[in-house]
């Protein structure tokens, strides 16, 4: 029979995951795309990406180092965080999150370490407390011949390469806690997990691009034209195929007209029409679509090539930030009773509130910085100062 | 017939011993055929009709629970405070008569002085079901209301019904599959409890549990939920909602005793447990289910 009152179990008027969830899976996902450009270039030999091959690189491990941030300042006891790793239980898909994580961290602090093997060497030649730590990561061997350097190559692209499906794992993984809960008619979905790969290397391309062209412009470096297009044309692909599967999974439910049809019909007219079908969909992927096909198919010059790709990477950051939204805060309105929703907005300076999330994403950059201020993650030829194109 | 015999000792303040000399206060059934054992927890027969003597027993009962919460905290499920309890020969489970709750909502608060549940979250709760005549339904509970006392609101029912609910100690429970320290469990006896001092608090049992039993707790942050009364069940005791209703809307019992209250009136009467369809073979059994339960 139809219920027009709104009723939700009692335990589940206040969400239990709320923005630290939401970011989560966003900063996890940034390192998606970072590791994936600097594998285009490390495995597969893409070399009009080589500008920001090491870049990439960095920035994939400075979001890893953050990802697991949101997760302990959610924990009711993130003290006992270690438990995860010391007394796993093998049925949890959460379980095996410490150990994927882990071997994801150390696969992409190796491959760093072998690829910026010659920059830390040049550095730790020098003086003081730079020159030390430097000295300190490449465990105080300073040697440098031709048959380290080949050596270290080598390492660094079977690093690359065993990085891909680790990568797949790591954010697949992700997708995968919410796609398996059947308790929840909006995250149970064996999609939930590819849609979650695809969205995480759309956003972590976004993010380079976004950041690569503030890099410049403040710098006053020049951007390389080949390097931005090629990483449009990628962001164009990739954002297709995570926005098809999202849709493709909405119609397989609507299409099938099952029970929780009824249920997740009013939640996505109610609940989430503003955030998912206006925000997410009519908005942060129809023009980015647009803006990137344009892009690609037809000829424009520099500056509108590189305004049009900054613009789409950035609301293609703001699509997956609404996407991971939607899939965590929009699963949880819905109740288990299956005849209401509750609601929920963040507050700003509680201890999950937005304050913090914000500080949280803010981390990653500034660690970014000071690495490049240490190692420097440009080519010399690409920071060399000339005029800003775009 | 296995009727439980209230320990009316703990009325003063909780300062009676149990059989065991271990001087914890109790509120006890004791089993009237076998003092000094372990009895059988079984809360009543059901359709045995109560008698009003039994009724005020239960009330009586109830008001000494009241008393005796009032200064001692509740016990956490520990072994050795029932050294002779056998794990192994129970498999405890739980009944609803639908047809019998009158929402009273006794229950609640017998949960809630037994167990100490924090304000805002509940481990046990009513749900009020009011079907109009042109077939709208209303569902309502009262876990955020005063003393959980179900307001009248004025809607026009045709039909009306309570149903309890609360953890359904799932044989295949998804909460201790998800769990990912292993903080969750299930004992050896059939009940699904959690391990404070293990929990992280990460809330994944909360959002995989279909009936939204769980909680975090907001003064322990760490998960939380019925216990089936686990620090009663080893003392041969109820738990404090069967105890407290006036009905016998709720029962307890164990389903490895082929004589008990609770395998009998499985045997006998039809019944039905929630979602079936999530495969997580709940062991809270609902007599006069309507379809309108979820």
């Amino acid at each position: 029979m139809e219920s027009t009152a709104n009723f939700v179990f009692p335990n589940e008027l206040n969400v239990t995951w709320s923005v630290m969830i939401v970011l989560y899976p966003y900063i996890t996902g940034l390192v998606a795309g970072a590791f994936i450009v600097s594998s285009l270039y490390h495995v597969f030999g893409r070399g009009e990406l080589k500008p920001v091959a090491r870049f990439s690189l960095a920035s994939a491990f400075m979001f890893l180092c953050f990802a697991t941030v949101p997760l302990l300042v959610h924990l009711g006891h993130p003290e006992r965080a270690f438990n995860i790793m010391v007394t796993p239980n093998f049925t949890s898909a959460m379980a095996g999150f410490g150990y994927i994580y882990s071997a994801y961290l150390i696969l992409v602090a190796l491959e760093i370490w072998f690829v910026m093997r010659a920059d830390f060497i040049r550095r730790a030649q020098g003086t003081g407390m730079p020159a030390l730590l430097a000295k300190a990561i490449l465990l105080f061997d300073l040697r440098e011949t031709p048959e380290t350097r080949a050596a270290d190559h080598r390492i660094a692209t079977f690093l690359a390469g065993l990085g891909i499906p680790l990568a797949c794992l790591l954010h697949g993984y992700v997708g995968f806690l919410f796609g398996s809960l059947k308790a929840n008619p909006w995250w149970s979905t064996p999609l939930m997990f590819v849609i979650f790969i695809f969205s995480a290397i759309v956003s972590g391309i976004s993010v380079l691009i976004f950041h690569y062209f503030n890099v410049c412009r403040m710098n006053g470096w020049r951007v390389d034209q080949a390097c931005v297009r090629s990483m449009g044309r990628y962001l164009w692909g990739f954002m297709i195929i995570a926005v098809a599967l999202e849709l493709m999974e909405l119609l397989s439910i609507a299409y099938k007209q099952t029970e929780e049809w009824d249920v997740l019909a009013k939640l996505i007219d109610q609940r989430l029409f503003v955030p998912y079908v206006v925000l997410q969909f009519l908005v942060f992927s129809l023009v980015p679509f647009f803006m990137l096909g344009v892009n690609a198919l037809t000829r424009r010059s520099d500056r509108v090539s590189n305004r049009l790709t900054w613009i789409a990477a950035t609301m293609l950051l703001v699509q997956v930030l609404l996407m991971r939204w939607n899939v965590v805060i929009g699963g949880q309105l819905l109740s288990k009773s299956l005849r209401g929703f509750t609601s929920y907005f963040p507050g700003i300076f509680e201890k999950e509130g937005v304050l913090t999330a914000g500080i949280i994403f803010t981390l990653p950059f500034g660690l970014l910085y000071l690495f490049h201020r240490f190692v420097p993650l440009f080519p010399e030829s690409a920071m060399e100062r000339a005029r800003t194109e775009g | 017939m296995k009727m439980p015999v209230f320990d009316f000792r703990l009325s003063a303040f909780g300062k009676a011993e149990e059989p065991g000399g271990r001087g914890q206060p109790t509120i006890g059934i004791e089993e009237a055929n076998g003092p000094g054992v372990l009895p059988n927890v079984d809360s009543r027969k059901p359709n045995a009709g109560s008698s009003r003597r039994d009724i005020l027993k239960v009330l009586a009962g109830g008001t000494g629970l009241l008393v005796w919460r009032v200064d001692a905290p509740a016990q956490a499920a520990d072994p050795r405070a029932a050294p002779d309890y056998d794990w192994e020969k129970h498999w405890w489970a739980y009944a609803v008569d639908t047809n019998k709750c009158i929402g009273c909502t006794a229950c609640m608060r017998a949960c809630r002085t037994e167990n100490d549940v924090p304000e805002g979250v509940v481990r046990t709760w009513v749900e009020r079901y009011r079907i109009k005549s042109d077939g709208d339904v209303v569902v309502d509970a009262t876990a955020n209301e005063p003393d959980y006392v179900f307001k009248d609101d004025g809607v026009q029912a045709e039909r009306s019904f309570f149903v309890p609910k609360l953890c359904n100690h799932c044989e295949k429970s998804v909460c201790n599959q998800v769990c990912p320290v292993g903080a969750a469990y299930q004992t050896k006896d059939g009940v699904v409890l959690v391990d404070r001092k293990h929990c992280v608090g990460c809330g994944y049992c909360v959002q995989a549990c279909p009936y939204g039993s769980r909680f975090i707790s907001p003064k322990l942050h760490v998960a939380d939920k019925c216990t089936f009364c686990y620090h009663r069940l080893a003392k041969g005791m109820a738990p404090a909602c069967v105890q407290a209703c006036p009905t016998g809307a709720r029962l307890f019992g164990d389903l490895k005793d082929p004589h008990s209250t609770l395998s009998e009136l499985l045997r006998q009467k039809r019944y039905r447990v929630l979602k079936p369809e999530m495969g997580t073979h709940p062991k809270c059994y609902y007599l006069g289910l309507d379809r309108e339960v979820v």
